[in-house]
This record gives structure tokens, sequence and C-alpha cells, in this order.
């Protein structure tokens, strides 16, 4: 009985081994785009990869989403099987890359030209220690605005361009009696918008030391108090219901016109497409007020671990697919962001699209490029929740005024340095 | 495993006229033993192992990787300082208190409204083969659905106070869900509403366990029924009262998926449990010492309570 036992379980790690063989023309992909349009679009790069005989294999995440996700990388990695690559944000990259855990690709950047075509302020987060280890496969910007068309000619409103425009225009839909601001009152939400007010209140200088450098002067500055007054004033705009709320319900609020703008990246242009609307027929994307000529970006990733050598060959042919402009264009018309490299036709991009693909590659030449501190790109991710708790608390009025939301700034960030 | 069997066969004639007999006895002895050893062992590694392991990370400053090197309470001093951090509340002085506000609330409400119910329905009610399972039926669901029904049910724009809008009563207001303040009494309901069913059906056991005799010699004394419960029927549950709080002691320092589903966190984090700070800052935070830290302070505090009860209740048993 028990031989019977010791043999069987001895022949099932047998197979478990087996099946580890069979990797080699195989690409484990560990990510969390499974909703309908990601999934659509990431299956472009699956049929890339087929024609060149790699079969695909998504490494399943129980529960989904980004942070059931990144909890499943840390068990493979830390067990020491690695998945070919991985969706992966920011700073995380950097952190397992500094673990030693990344493969290098730099031998591919160099052919395909990456380091030319890939913005600068993109390649912090894919090279680390002068080696390529991440694709970036989109670039998210975060300060936009996007407003009901229908609602916008109802108000007779224009394009705000200065922060009290975008004021005069809140208050010419709440007279109308239209929710004047869609926003989700989850901490991230309220953060991301928040970087867009620091960065009109302040200029691009101000947002880069404040947020990117977390220059502790910046942090604690007027201007800083400005930026959360001006936050004060914006939320007085929401409707008593928001806290909680998902960013795609805040969205869909604008899409039926129940409520004229939200502040959201560019992914809520995703949920505009899926409802069939059309931009300048149906919506306005236009740059958050004051912030024109600035990209405040994140971007997803593809971090490549260092796999054994017989992997390797999948490896680059995903990190190659990722990068091609074929790819790159038909992945982000879907997805709702622009290209990770400025040097792809426009063509096929709407609007709102040719508009961010213009604006990434001005700000990439003008230097005024900046990683989302709310989106985990302007500091590590201790820092950048720390910074989402504090302005949550200031929403949510656990913190009173701007002058204690400063000080809280200051040391919250300290601490989580 | 094999060589071990023969051993004991080349071992045992010397005591034993009847080696066969022996041997499977021995091995009849030693089954429990064997069948029980993988949980053994599991439990060993994964429970007290991981307790040890989370303890000697909380003294590192491990990030989002486990680092080995020892660095020093560093993180308990971050607690520490944060726990009386009141004004604006620290994420973790709100989590301690809503742990102690809910922990408070939903063991007591639970072992009231439970034995409440139960006694009410131990009154000999027609309809009672009906009644129970409908109170026992929540704690067949997840946290999550029960979290995401009271959700729609609470938010102000969909369920309760839109519905009574709708119906005319337009002055009613019920928003504690978007509330900062009371957004954890929320969570309390919820929870009562799921496992009270249950704490009545364990209560409904105990008391059908009362000998019937007692009872009516305390009538035939003159006892009226509320001395009758008072006195005699409410000490007899005296082990009832122990099993349901030692199950909802640990189903409510667990309640991480109640939480979320239900709150999201809730508004500015305000409804965050000692276990939802563990989980935000052990893996979206990537600092797996302070995480660490948190859980080795939830753990002392739910031994501090438990051990003592447990002591005191059982220790009366060989009397």
């Amino acid at each position: 009985m028990l031989r019977k036992l010791l043999i069987g379980t001895a022949l099932a790690s047998g197979v478990a081994f087996a099946a580890h063989a069979e990797d080699v023309k195989e690409v484990q992909m560990l990510h969390w785009w499974t909703s309908g349009g990601e999934a659509a679009a990431l299956n472009v790069l699956k049929q890339d990869l087929a024609k060149e005989g790699f079969a695909w294999k998504d490494v399943p995440v129980a529960g989904g989403g980004g942070d059931a996700a990144m909890t499943a990388l840390k068990a493979m990695v830390a067990a020491g099987n690695y998945p070919t690559a991985s969706q992966m944000l920011g700073y995380t990259v950097l952190d397992y890359a500094a673990a030693g855990v990344m493969g290098d690709l730099t031998e591919t950047a160099i052919k395909e030209g990456w380091d030319k075509s890939v913005p600068a302020a993109l390649q912090k987060f894919s090279v680390y220690d002068g080696k390529w280890v991440a694709a970036p496969v989109n670039v998210h910007s975060v300060n936009w605005l996007w407003i009901n068309k229908a609602v916008m000619d109802k108000i007779g409103g224009t394009e705000p361009k200065t922060f009290d425009d975008f004021i005069a225009l809140l208050d010419k839909a709440k007279a109308a009696g239209v929710i004047p601001l869609a926003l989700g009152g989850q901490n991230w939400q309220e953060a991301t918008m928040f970087d867009s007010v620091v960065l009109s209140t302040g200029g691009p200088e101000f947002y880069k030391k404040a947020f990117n450098d977390l220059d502790e002067e910046s942090l604690k500055s007027d201007t800083m108090k400005k930026s959360f007054d001006n936050l004060a004033k914006l939320v007085t705009y929401v409707d008593p219901n928001f806290s909680g709320r998902d960013w795609n319900l805040a969205t869909a609020m604008v899409i039926k016109g129940d409520a004229l703008v939200q502040v959201m990246g560019d992914w809520a242009k995703g949920e505009f497409n899926a409802a069939k609307k059309v931009p300048g027929t149906d919506f306005l994307c236009y740059r958050f007020p004051g912030t024109d000529g600035s990209v405040v970006y994140n971007s997803d990733m593809f971090g490549m671990f260092n796999v054994p050598e017989d992997r390797k060959a999948a490896q680059i042919a995903l990190a190659t697919a990722t990068l091609s402009k074929s790819f790159q264009s038909a992945f982000n018309v879907v997805k709702g962001s622009v290209p990770a490299r400025t040097d792809v036709p426009d063509t096929d991009f709407d609007a709102c699209g040719k508009k961010g693909m213009a604006d990434l590659k001005a700000a990439n030449e003008g230097g005024t490029l900046f990683g989302s501190l709310a989106q985990g790109y302007g500091a590590p991710p201790a820092v950048a929740n720390a910074y989402k708790d504090v302005v949550s608390k200031f929403v949510h009025g656990q913190i009173k005024t701007s002058d204690e939301a400063v000080t809280q700034l200051v040391s919250a960030i300290e601490d989580a340095k | 495993m094999s060589t071990v069997a023969e051993t004991s066969i080349t071992l045992t004639p010397e005591h034993d006229a009847r080696p066969g007999a022996t041997v499977r006895s021995r091995l009849q002895d030693a089954l429990p033993k064997l069948v029980l050893a993988p949980s053994f062992a599991a439990t060993i590694v994964f429970v007290y192992g991981f307790i040890l392991w989370t303890i000697y990370l909380s003294f590192t400053n491990s990030k989002t990787f486990p680092s080995y090197a020892i660095t020093g309470p560093r993180a308990y001093q971050r607690l520490w300082r944060w726990t009386f951090e009141s004004d604006p509340p620290s994420s973790w002085y709100t989590s301690i208190t809503n742990m102690g506000i809910f922990g408070f609330l939903y063991i007591s409400i639970c072992l009231a409204l439970g034995l409440f119910l139960a006694i009410l329905l131990d009154q000999k009610i027609r309809g009672e083969g009906v009644l129970r399972p409908i109170y026992l039926y929540p704690m067949a669901l997840s946290f999550i659905v029960t979290g995401v029904a009271w959700k729609w049910f609470l938010d102000p724009g969909l369920g309760l106070e839109q519905t009574l809008h709708q119906w005319g009563w337009t002055s009613f207001h019920f928003d504690w869900i978007k509330n900062k303040d009371f957004v954890i009494y929320t969570v309390v309901i919820a929870g009562v509403w799921q496992a009270s069913g249950f704490i009545m059906a364990m209560f409904l056991a105990g008391l059908r366990g009362i000998d019937g005799e007692i009872l009516k010699a305390a009538q035939i004394d003159g006892a009226t029924t509320f001395q009758l419960y008072r006195r005699i029927v409410i000490p007899l549950l005296r082990p009832i009262f122990l099993s349901a709080l030692i199950v909802l002691a640990h189903l409510a320092i667990k309640s991480y998926d109640l939480v979320v589903a239900l709150t999201s966190g809730g508004p500015g984090g305000s409804a965050w449990l000692p276990s939802n700070f563990m989980y935000e800052y052990t893996f979206k935070r990537n600092e797996m010492a302070v995480g660490s830290a948190s859980a080795v302070i939830m753990l002392m505090t739910i031994t501090a309570i438990i051990v003592p009860y447990l002591y005191s209740e059982l220790r009366e048993k060989p009397r």
C-alpha cells in the first residue's frame, strides 16, 4: 500500500518534470489583460508569435487583477520558476532587476533600435544597469479630461484652457443640473486626478521636482498647498455618492451624459470605444487645463526574466514582436494608449490617439514627459501609496486643511523612503 | 517503509509467540500516527514554521522580497508610532480602532442575537424546520457574496435609500457606507447578518441538550420564565458560549474579504482592519517587514485574548 503510494508520488513528480522540459517552444506569459478589448489586442501578439512557431501559454492567476498577478509572480520567482515574461508596472521591474532575476535583451534592443525609438523617460524603467530588462508595450497618459459632447453643447461650454476656466465650466454644468465631475472615490483615482492638478498648478518643473525627485522643499511649498486647495475645489463638484465607485462606472456616467467630465488616464477611452462612441462627435478629449505640452505617463511593460538558455529564443521573439511597429499600432488602437516607440505611424489612430502620440513625441523632445506618481512611475510603491493615502484622506475629510495635508505628505513620504 | 516493517518482524519473535498477530497489531497501533503524520507535518511547517518565519522577517528590513539580515525592530517602532497618530488617523491607527469596534460589536451582537433567535425558535413553534435554514443560510455564502450584496443594498444611489426615495419617503437618509466615520458599522451589519444564524444554530443545539427535568424542577419551585433562562438555561449554555466565541473571534480577526468586497477599503481607507493593513503593506507597498510586524501583533493580540479565556474555561473541566 505504502509502496504503491510512494511509486505514485514519484510518477506524479516525474510527469511534472517532463512537462517542464516542453517549455522551449513556448512563451509563458503572466498578465491580467483578460477583459474583452485587451484580450483581443493580446491576440494580435499571440498570432505574431504563432507565425514564428512559438506557442503562447497564459500563466493562470486566480482572482485576476494586477495585485493578484504580482502576488503570484512573487511566489513563482521565489520558487525559481520564472515565466518567460510578465506584465509589470514601473518600479516593480526595477525591484526584480535589482534582485537579479531579470534577463538581458540588450543585444536585441540594439539590433531593433529601441534606444532611439523608445522615449528616454520610459527607458528609466526598461533598462537597468545598462541592460534592457523589459519591453514597454504602451504609454498611457494621465492628464486628460473626458467630456460628454452633448452635455458640453447643452451648457454652451468651450475647451477650458486654465484651471479657472475649468472651474467656470464645472459651475455651468452644475447650474444646468448635471453632475459636473465624475469621480470614483478610490485612492488611486483621487491621486491620479491630483497628479494633473499639481502639474496644472505648479507647472512642469514643479511637478518633476515634487513628484519625481521628491524634493522636500517643493513638497511642503505654498504651491503644493495651493494644489491641495485646488483639489478641494474640484471635489465640491462631485456627486455625494462618489466614494468607493470604480473608475469605469465614473466613465459610464460621462458616456451616459449623467456627468460632464472625468479626469482620468486614457484607458478611459477604451470604455468610450466599447460603447461605440466616436471622439469629436460623442465625446471630447482635452488635456487637463494648464497641462498642455506636458505628459504625465504610466506604461505597461513586459518584464523579461532570466530564463534558461534554451527558452531564450522564445523570449527574444516575444520582445521583438512586442516592440514591432505593427503590434504597437494594433494593440494601442484598441487599448486607448499610444505606442511606446515614437516612430510608429498614427494612421490607424482616432483623433484622441493622434493627439496623444503627437503630445508624447513633443513631451519627449521637450523634456516634459514625467512619470505619474499615482500610477507608480514617479516613485517606488511605498512612496506612491503613502501619497495616495494622504490625497485620499484629504478628499474624504480625515485631513482637514491643505496645511495639514502638506505636512502629512512630507512625513508620509519621508516615512516610506 | 518496508524495511522498517521487516525489521520489526525480525525483532518481534523474542517477545511474542505469535509474530503475525503482533505485526498486525503494531501496524494497527501505528496506523493513526501514520495517517496523521502528513497533516501534522503540514501544520508544523505551514502554520508554526511560517509564524516563526514571519516573526523573523519582521525584524529585517525586507521590502519587495524577504531579506535575511536582522536589522532590529524598526518595523515595530514605526507601528508603535502610528498607534498614537490619531489626527489625522494613520492607517494603522484606523485599522486597530476598527478592529476594536468591529470585533466587539460583531461578537457581542452575534452572540446576543443568536441566543435570542435560538430561544424564540425553541418555543416549539410551528414551521421551525423552515425558519431554521432561513436564518442559517447566510453562513453558506462566502464573505465576498455577502459583501457585494450588502454593498449594493447599502449604496445610497442604488439600494435602500434610493428605493425608499422612490416610494415617497424622500427625507430618508442612510449613507453610512460612504461615510468615513460610519463605514465600519456597515461591515458589522453585514458580518452580523452572515454569522448570527450560525450562532443561533449552535445555541439551539445547546438548548435541545438541556435536560428537561431540571427545567421542570425549577418551574415547580416557582421560577419565572425569565429566572429560568437567567439562572439555569444560560449558565448551562456556557460551553456553547465558548465555542461560539472562538468561532466568532477568528472570523472577526480574519475578516479581510468582507471589507474589500463591501467597501473596497472605505473612504480614505477608513474601513481597514489589521488584515487589510497587513496585505496592503506586504504585497502592494512592498514593505514586507512592516506587514510581518503587523501580522505578529495581530497574533499576539488574539493570543492575549483567547489563551486566558481558554485557560479559565478548560481548567474547570476535571473538577
